[in-house]
């Protein structure tokens, strides 16, 4: 599979009971890059994130219209696994969401779930992922201390680990910053770039400076819709929208 | 009377009942200790736990009905505990708001209000003759477990209901199955809930007695299997103080009956705050 066409979204729209939260959305992501979704809220960025591991799945009373394509496989085909997928395509949400127990188990719940049992194995994966998620040197005397002993930062940057554990192909980040300082802030944006050499990772940032810094491509929603997706430089400094313009320069949002 | 003063005497006034509340609780507590403890623990020698009841329980110990007890309650745990956590998580997790689940928690609710004698006339009559198993630890446990369902299935369905949405939204997104994340995300974090919801009705199973004579018998023979007809502690006191057989021996039950109560929550406590410092 060509490599920029990692996700290929065609006409999507998405409906929680009769109201539309997305609208015929087309949209390739590329693989390596950093694709940033933005806008106000109430845009449809998490359900876009959502439907493309198809957590939507959990809420009742949810429909949609148009295809979704990882690699050239629609993920909404009835015969898909489901839990496959999901473990192809991780996310990480904008509060930190450590489950009550160890750092260890935190990091090993994942890789449990899909059969791994072996302790040497599971200890491995952990060092690799919390090393990865820049998160090792302040962890590894308190592997098993409870998760949620640790400070905010340290929490999502952990969900960030219990992600890489399962070897995904595709990050989703659900505004991961939005209850951190600038200093976890700044350390979860280093980790992003660096996991961009072996991730596709789309990003939905909790400012537009974030997008900036970090992002290689963006796309600009508004109430479900597409305004507006390019590389980064352009949409922030010429956009051809008005209505991305408006917001990228605080005119609303 | 000015509105400050009248506002004084008002709190003043709300002071002394909420004292006099919370002082009566511990005193009508204190007052049943001290009369059961205070006539039972003089009988309370090592060898009243240890023998078996003697003509009629006048003399020897309450080794037999200690044993009826315990096996009486586990059995009733046995089979109320996995229907009891099994349909809440059907409630919470397996179905949605809906007509059926709505009827479950209607009958379960329901069936807490009802008196336990019916319990235990209809154990008499389902299990004890047309099952056909005769006075017996497993007709009596069965019927306990009917009695204490509903205290289970609303205690865990509560406990599962507080678990945050995050926890199964995470779950499901590391790829977990349904039962994956009932199993490892949900009922590890709702187990204190669960634990006290079966530390109550340890509790009722072993304070009752109508249900029990119905259904599990009078014997002070020692039981050799689920099939046999036992005596639970309560009933033995009920039996001693009601027929006027020994009054020493029955506060001496009472007080053991006390004692194990206390015992098993303090245990209970001890092991649950081991596990919830745990997890945090």
């Amino acid at each position: 599979m060509p490599q920029d066409r990692k996700i290929v979204i065609r006409d999507f729209s998405f409906f929680y009971h009769s109201e539309t939260a997305l609208r015929n959305i087309s949209l390739t992501i590329r693989g390596n890059e950093i694709f940033s979704v933005f806008g106000p809220a109430r845009s449809g960025k998490t359900t876009f994130l959502k439907s493309i591991n198809r957590l939507t799945d959990l809420i009742f009373g949810t429909s949609h219209t148009g295809t979704i394509l990882l690699d050239g496989t629609d993920i909404y085909d009835p015969k898909a696994n489901l839990n496959h997928l999901r473990r192809r395509v991780g996310m990480v949400f904008d509060l930190p969401t450590p489950l009550p127990m160890t750092v260890f188990e935190n990091v090993a719940y994942g890789p449990r779930l899909s059969g791994v049992n072996q302790k040497k194995s599971l200890a491995e994966t952990v060092e690799k992922s919390l090393r990865a998620a820049v998160l090792w040197d302040e962890v590894k005397d308190r592997l098993h201390t409870s998760a949620l002993r640790l400070s905010g930062g340290q929490q999502q940057r952990l969900c960030i680990a219990r992600i890489l554990a399962l070897e995904p192909e595709v990050l989703m980040l659900d505004e991961p910053c939005s209850g951190l300082d600038p200093v976890s802030t700044a350390k979860i944006e280093e980790t992003l770039t660096e996991l961009k050499k072996q991730y596709t990772i789309i990003l939905v940032p909790h400012n537009i400076q974030q997008a900036s810094r970090v992002a290689d491509r963006a796309a600009f929603f508004l109430n479900g819709e597409l305004i507006e997706e390019g590389p980064v430089f352009q949409i922030f400094t010429r956009p051809k929208e008005k209505q991305t313009e408006d917001y990228a320069t605080g005119k609303f949002g | 009377m000015s509105f400050n003063r009248r506002r004084y005497f008002t709190q003043r006034i709300a002071k002394v009942l909420i004292w006099t509340a919370a002082v009566s609780t511990i005193g009508v507590m204190a007052l049943i200790l001290i009369q059961i403890l205070g006539e039972g623990l003089p009988v309370l020698r090592l060898h009243f736990f240890l023998e078996s009841p003697r003509s009629m329980g006048r003399e020897g110990g309450i080794f037999s009905t200690i044993v009826g007890t315990a096996a009486l309650t586990l059995v009733a745990l046995a089979f109320a505990t996995p229907l009891g956590v099994g349909t809440a998580v059907f409630l919470r997790e397996y179905t949605r708001e809906s007509r059926i689940s709505r009827m479950i928690r209607f009958g379960t609710d329901c069936l807490a209000g009802v008196p336990s004698i019916i319990f235990g006339l209809f154990g008499f009559v389902f299990f004890v003759i047309y099952l056909n198993m005769g006075w017996s630890i497993l007709a009596g446990g069965l019927t306990l477990a009917t009695m204490i369902l509903p205290t289970i299935i609303s205690t865990a369905e509560e406990a599962i209901k507080v678990i945050p949405y995050s926890y199964r939204e995470v779950s499901y997104s590391l790829g977990g199955t349904k039962w994956q994340t009932v199993t490892r995300a949900i009922l590890p974090n709702a187990l204190p809930g669960i634990f006290t919801g079966i530390i109550l009705s340890v509790g009722r199973s072993i304070g009752e007695t109508a249900a029990v004579i119905l259904t599990a018998g009078s014997s002070l023979m020692m039981p050799t299997s689920v099939f046999s007809p036992i005596r639970t502690m309560s009933v033995h006191f009920y039996i001693l103080a009601r027929e006027g057989i020994s009054m020493e021996m029955a506060y001496g039950t009472g007080a053991a009956i006390i004692l194990l109560v206390l015992f098993i929550n303090v245990v209970a406590n001890w092991l649950l705050n081991r596990y919830i410092r745990r997890r945090l």
